[in-house]
């Protein structure tokens, strides 16, 4: 007796050939791997459309957010209502302060004057106030506003520091308010009457980028609106800066200080929101349910590849029983049934990355966007699908190899 | 095959048992020598152990008793992986269901046998294409089995049984899906593999097909009988 004599290793299974052997299983049945793979085709190409939707969506907010938002910064003041406190945090060199800032281009304070129940805007001295006064709000600012709003002029300009540092009766109004009143014109010189008193109209908006509110309202001298009808009272004064881009966060952090040293408590600032944490919050509020969705599909991907897998091992049970009377180990078949179910969830991986990148770009290109996919997602997601076959083939292919020979091949 | 005189399947003692209640004695424990280049027939009536012998000369089955040797190597205390290399390597199987696979070419199902082996994909279809043709198929190499005739899958079976080249044979009901004409090609190619100098082990019921073995081994409800052996010829 020669124990061992002869016995060259253990039979072996060459990568390519298992590779072949699982391609040529999976093609036996077309049809049936394509439905197969339509799970994971399904939950890939949700994976890609959700995460590449999202990023599209929040690049979108990103450009607007850079072009205006993200250059501004808010100040009320919150001191006036402190017994202690003056009427008006805002000093009358506020603007000035202000501008000091490195990164300020304009500052402009502003509050919603209150008129008494009588006093309306008119554009006649006498008579009842027409339909307007109701809806025309005063707003006094100081000169700063106009730049600091990004305002454009339809005819004539803002009032200026001689306006203010001279409570010159002038005022700017709105186009709309404008047409209200039936000011078409600015040569005639024309005034329109808040109360009892008259304001020369020198310009009439176009547009504002900042404060639309703007264009609906007559808008004086803060130093004029001071004299006539007091200080602010409720809501309090505001104050809009703009600053230059990249400089607001740290004009936030420091314009309270600049404005009163002793008492930055008399103000609260605004910063502009942060770009990444609106982006994360559009992230948040859509993607979560899709994402969920797409695990859904995932899952349910995952379920049909091991279920035809299942299917599959039952069926070729004479196929396993021939295979291990050529000499195929346990191993060999389970590799082959993992390598096929594995290869169905590569394949669905693939076309499902195709697809939602086709939706991605086909959305973007509909609404004009810009499409944004992270490279990192196109590569992670065939990863997914292959990651779903094999662990969806892991039992199948176990089994498999559990069938003893002799029962096999009696099938 | 073994040219040293060592006996290609030496059974020494061997019996499968499927332990019960009731255990079953498939097998009962038997000596069996067959040596290299014999062609030997086993005949029993269904149900008598016929498949169990053959499984465990095949290395399918593993006897509950007794030790079996394949080429002098004892199989008893093998691993399943060094079990299944043996079997790739020295064993060749000719099925009555064929067992080929349905979508692969005559050739592709030949070139199967040596997947499992590591030979190289040229060699193997260099090594088929010249068993086809030993098997007189040469020119149906690309035909799946669907369009080949009963007799034309026996053959492409046991092509692919040969290719390997093995010691030995196993035949289980090699004609018993083919009517008479397509059997005697079939026996007449098993003769001529028998000429030179191929062990083989044929199951079967039939009488006309056992003839054709040197030795007729017969089984009938797990007793094997060996008349070469009561003759004191082994």
């Amino acid at each position: 007796m020669r124990q061992g004599r002869s016995i060259r290793g253990r039979s072996r299974l060459a990568l390519r050939d298992l590779l072949s052997e699982a391609v040529a299983g999976m093609l036996q049945r077309p049809a049936r791997a394509v439905l197969t793979a339509l799970g994971t085709v399904l939950g890939v190409g949700s994976f890609i459309a959700v995460l590449g939707l999202t990023a599209t969506a929040a690049s979108q907010i990103d450009t607007r957010f850079n072009a205006l938002t993200a250059t501004e910064v808010g100040v009320v003041d919150v001191g006036s209502g402190n017994a202690a406190a003056p009427a008006l945090s805002f000093t009358e060199d506020a603007e000035a302060r202000i501008s000091r800032l490195n990164g300020v281009q304009a500052a402009g304070v502003y509050w919603n004057v209150r008129l008494g129940p009588e006093d309306g805007v008119r554009a006649a001295p006498v008579g009842k106030a027409n339909g307007a006064d109701a809806q025309t709000q005063v707003i006094a600012a100081s000169p700063g506003i106009w730049p600091a709003a990004r305002a454009g002029f339809a005819q004539g300009r803002g009032f200026d520091d001689f306006h203010d540092r001279h409570r010159q009766a002038v005022a700017v109004i709105g186009s709309a308010t404008a047409a209200r009143l039936g000011i078409t014109t600015l040569h005639t010189r024309p005034a329109v009457f808040i109360g009892g008193s008259s304001f020369t109209v020198i310009g009439i908006l176009e547009d504002v980028e900042r404060k639309p509110e703007l264009l609906m309202s007559v808008t004086v001298p803060r130093s004029v609106a001071e004299r006539t009808w007091g200080t602010p009272s409720g809501e309090g004064a505001r104050m809009i800066i703009s600053t230059e881009l990249g400089a607001a966060g740290q004009i936030a952090e420091e314009a309270a200080l600049a404005l009163r040293p002793e008492h930055p408590e008399y103000f609260r600032v605004t910063p502009p929101p942060d770009p990444r944490s609106l982006r994360t919050a559009v992230s948040d509020d859509l993607s979560q349910l899709f994402l969920l969705l797409a695990g859904v599909c995932l899952v349910i991907g995952a379920v049909g590849i091991a279920n035809t897998t299942l299917v599959a091992v039952m069926e070729r049970t004479g196929e396993i029983g021939l295979r291990r009377a050529l000499g195929a180990r346990g191993i060999h078949i389970t590799s082959q049934f993992l390598a096929e179910s594995t290869a169905l969830g590569l394949v669905g991986g693939l076309v499902g990355t195709s697809i939602g990148t086709v939706v991605v770009v086909s959305v973007a290109a509909a609404k004009r966007w810009t499409p944004v996919l992270d490279p990192a997602t196109l590569a992670v997601a065939p990863a997914l699908g292959l990651a779903t076959g094999l662990l969806a083939g892991l039992y199948p292919a176990w089994r498999a190899s559990r069938i003893p020979p002799v029962e096999a091949l009696r099938r | 095959m073994s040219g040293d005189g060592t006996p290609v399947i030496e059974f020494r003692d061997v019996g499968l048992t499927y332990p019960g209640p009731p255990a079953v004695h498939a097998l009962h424990p038997c000596d069996l020598s067959i040596a290299g280049g014999d062609f030997v027939t086993v005949v029993g009536p269904s149900g008598s152990g016929k498949s169990t012998l053959l499984n465990i000369a095949g290395l399918l089955d593993t006897p509950t008793h007794g030790r079996y040797l394949l080429d002098g190597i004892d199989t008893t205390a093998l691993s399943a992986s060094h079990l299944a290399a043996l079997r790739g390597r020295r064993i060749g199987f000719v099925f009555q269901a064929f067992h080929l696979l349905p979508h692969r070419s005559a050739q592709e199902n030949v070139e199967l046998a040596m997947v499992y082996q590591a030979v190289p994909r040229r060699l193997r279809r260099l090594r088929a294409a010249a068993v086809l043709d030993r098997v007189g198929l040469g020119h149906r190499a690309a035909a799946l089995p669907t369009q080949l005739s009963g007799g034309e899958r026996q053959r492409v079976a046991i092509a692919r049984a040969l290719v390997a080249e093995p010691s030995l044979l196993l035949c289980d009901e090699p004609t018993g899906n083919l009517d008479s004409a397509t059997a005697a090609s079939v026996l007449a190619l098993l003769d001529e593999l028998h000429r030179d100098g191929m062990t083989i082990v044929v199951i079967t019921h039939d009488a006309e097909v056992a003839r054709h073995g040197q030795r007729t081994v017969t089984i009938r409800d797990g007793v094997l009988s060996d008349p070469a052996r009561h003759r004191g010829e082994l």
